[in-house]
């Protein structure tokens, strides 16, 4: 269960190396979470995530999760929720693409979609039924500035996003009085191994302090958390430019 | 279906949660109206299980179950006997103190222990095993209770007197060893509604205590007010305010309230407004609260008559108080320190007072003897218990240190007020636990009987 301030006992990233994710859970696990459910495909990395965060005093478990096989997603997850309650979802898988290269070869650019969107529309639903039948729980969705405004440099990843944020939205006002919470997180350029050799936008931020403001934002029971903060105010602005305007802006 | 099986109760799914308004969960609210559906009801709660819930006034999640049921006692309102001349009374469980006091009260009755509020319940009074400003002299509500009827996880009704394994383990027992659904209480006897009251200032923590210590046994009711903002000299300066019943013959001889010395009129003022903006109770406005409070306190009076209302339950005045807080709520941490442990005591109030915790309603109170439930709260010794706004940066792991401090000096943290505990601390502060757990595992080897509370912590 949760405590007062929102911060759980049980954990489940789907998405078990993102960076995010790890971040995020190091600072729950230093909390009050003691059991960690890290989902990804099986891989060295995976294990050597777990092994991390049970240095840190965490029952650690992993499970195999593939968001680009929905067909899946029930069983697998299934089998976690089996296990006991999770009182926190953390949607933390995705990818960036590489926007020229998708631009040429449109399967690369649907895997992407299919990443982003598609499997986090099975993954979050799956989860968020079973969320339901517990009575309580927060799903943590990794949204991204991106998919508030598409831009020029990257809007596949970005339409993606939008796509995400949109559906988990909608997805928390579905979810209202069921005693689900649900979250939309949308960080700025995060200095990441999925970032490294980008050129780094302004306001840049860490993993560390998105785990930050996601620890707050369960604290506060927000529904939509910007990291960092300002960034609220700066898009806001942005969303706003025209088009004309906004197209020549060296974003 | 068959005729003999009892009609389920009416239920609705609603979103709950304590007193401090955090951490709401949504749960299956069924309301019982008699003996009877409450036990068809625990028979049909499903496989996420049940948890009785009285009025509400449990600060964390003793009274929520998230997925599961929630049996709203407060149908089973009757008061079913009184005895005016021994002083006794069977009522339901869902029965509030309140209604206790509009009905005893003409009568020359009060109840026998009365927390900060009168809306509480008969059947939560004993699953939290409350205390009052009397704990010194009377000990816990428990005490006072001369049998009770507990609804137990297999739909079956046990009658049950003190010094039974059910009893102990139901008194303070947090809902979890079954549904309370009735209790014989043993009352007090009082002569007017009106409170004698003595109202002194204490200049600091150490003033304070001695004070406490010296003149606590001359009163029936004994309680402090605390300024947990105030720091330096002033750390822990105070409000005393001790009284017992007044005395008929204490009634001013042409006073209006001779004519009818057992009046019970509490008041009310307007409630809170639903919606009230965070951060209203920062350090400024507790801060500039608690000089005030101080202040308009009289250095010395004695023999003010007082209001029942007034006394035990000021707070009860201003419907929905909680509100106050914001969205986010707030915590309340009330734990106690055996006696010879002020040194833990002295540590835990100047770490409050430095890190400047916006409280309120601290209050610090002697504790008499323990009381036989096993997971009661009391203990001898000092209990300090205040209020903090839950959006308060960092203040988890704040009061994981505090609950360090507790644990070491053996003592304890509420379980009625905790929404925020860490599991591994409850076996060092409860160590009768594992009798508790125990007896559970034997009556209700399915676990019937699950609340927030019992997950958060694996009662």
């Amino acid at each position: 269960m949760k405590d007062a301030f929102g911060t759980p006992q049980s954990l489940l990233v789907l998405g078990g190396t993102s960076e995010i994710g790890l971040a995020t859970a190091r600072r729950l696990v230093a909390r009050r979470t003691r059991t960690v459910w890290l989902a990804g495909r099986l891989s060295p990395a995976l294990e050597k995530a777990a092994s991390g965060l049970r240095d840190l005093g965490a029952d650690v478990r992993t499970v195999a999760f593939d968001a680009l096989d929905p067909e899946s997603h029930e069983e697998n997850l299934g089998k976690v929720f089996a296990e006991g309650d999770i009182d926190m979802v953390l949607l933390a898988f995705g990818v960036l693409g590489d926007q020229a290269r998708d631009e040429d070869e449109p399967l690369a650019a649907v895997r992407v979609a299919q990443t982003n969107y598609t499997g986090a529309v099975s993954a979050g639903l799956v989860c968020a039924r079973a969320l339901q039948s517990q009575g309580h729980g927060s799903l943590v969705v990794l949204s991204s500035v991106a998919g508030e405004r598409a831009r020029r440099a990257n809007f596949i990843y970005g339409s993606s996003k939008a796509g995400l944020d949109a559906f988990a939205q909608g997805l928390g006002d579905a979810l209202y009085g069921t005693g689900v919470h649900v979250m939309v997180v949308r960080p700025g350029f995060v200095r990441t191994k999925m970032t490294v050799g980008l050129e780094e936008a302004p306001m840049a931020t860490t993993p560390e302090a998105v785990a930050e403001a996601i620890e707050t934002g369960l604290r506060r029971r927000s529904e939509t958390v910007w990291v960092p903060g300002a960034l609220r105010m700066v898009m806001s602005a942005l969303r706003h430019v025209p088009r004309p305007l906004f197209r020549r802006l060296p974003l | 279906m068959p005729a003999e099986s009892p009609a389920l109760p009416p239920s609705e799914a609603a979103s709950v949660s304590g007193w401090g308004r955090t951490a709401p969960t949504t749960a299956r609210l069924v309301r019982p109206r008699t003996p009877e559906e409450a036990a068809a009801a625990v028979r049909d709660c499903g496989e996420r299980g049940g948890i009785a819930r009285g009025l509400g006034r449990a600060y964390g999640d003793a009274a929520q179950n998230a997925g599961g049921a929630v049996f709203d006692m407060t149908g089973l309102d009757r008061v079913r006997v009184i005895d005016a001349d021994a002083g006794t009374v069977v009522c339901d469980s869902g029965v509030s103190l309140h209604r206790l006091m509009e009905v005893l009260l003409p009568l020359g009755w009060f109840v026998p222990v009365t927390p900060g509020t009168r809306y509480v319940t008969v059947g939560g009074a004993i699953g939290a095993d409350i205390h009052g400003k009397n704990h010194h002299v009377s000990g816990s509500f428990s005490r006072h209770v001369l049998s009770m009827d507990v609804l137990t996880a297999d739909g079956t009704v046990h009658t049950v007197t003190p010094g039974t394994p059910l009893f102990d383990a139901t008194a303070g027992g947090m809902g979890l060893t079954g549904v309370i659904l009735s209790a014989t209480v043993q009352l007090q006897p009082v002569e007017t509604s009106l409170m004698s009251v003595d109202t002194e200032r204490a200049t600091d923590l150490d003033d304070l205590m001695a004070r406490l210590t010296a003149t606590d046994h001359r009163y029936r009711y004994s309680v402090a007010w605390i300024d947990l903002l105030a720091r330096g000299t002033a750390m822990g300066r105070s409000v005393l305010t001790r009284g017992d019943h007044a005395p008929l013959d204490a009634l001013p001889a042409r006073a209006r309230a001779r004519r009818a010395p057992l009046a019970f009129r509490p008041g009310q003022l307007p409630a809170a407004p639903s919606f009230v903006p965070e951060g209203l109770l920062g350090k400024t406005s507790v801060g500039l609260f608690n000089e005030l409070w101080y202040r308009r306190a009289p250095r010395s009076r004695t023999g003010e008559l007082q209001k029942i209302s007034t006394f035990f339950h000021p707070l009860d005045g201003v419907p929905h108080w909680n509100r106050v807080y914001g969205r986010s709520g707030f915590v309340q941490y009330q734990f106690v320190v055996g006696y010879g442990k002020e040194e833990a005591l002295r540590r835990v109030v100047r770490r409050i007072s430095e890190r400047g915790c916006p409280s309120f309603l601290a209050v610090l109170k002697r504790f008499g003897q323990g009381d036989p439930g096993w997971l009661s709260f009391p203990m001898p010794g000092w209990t300090l218990a205040l209020d903090i706004p839950a959006n308060l940066p960092g203040l988890g792991a704040f009061l994981d240190e505090l609950d360090e401090e507790v644990a070491a000096a053996d003592g304890r943290v509420y379980l009625a007020k905790d929404s925020r505990l860490r599991p591994e601390m409850l076996a060092a502060m409860y160590p009768r636990l594992d009798d508790f757990r125990a007896l559970r595992a034997d009556l209700d080897p399915r676990g019937v009987f699950r609340s927030d509370l019992s997950r958060r912590l694996a009662l």
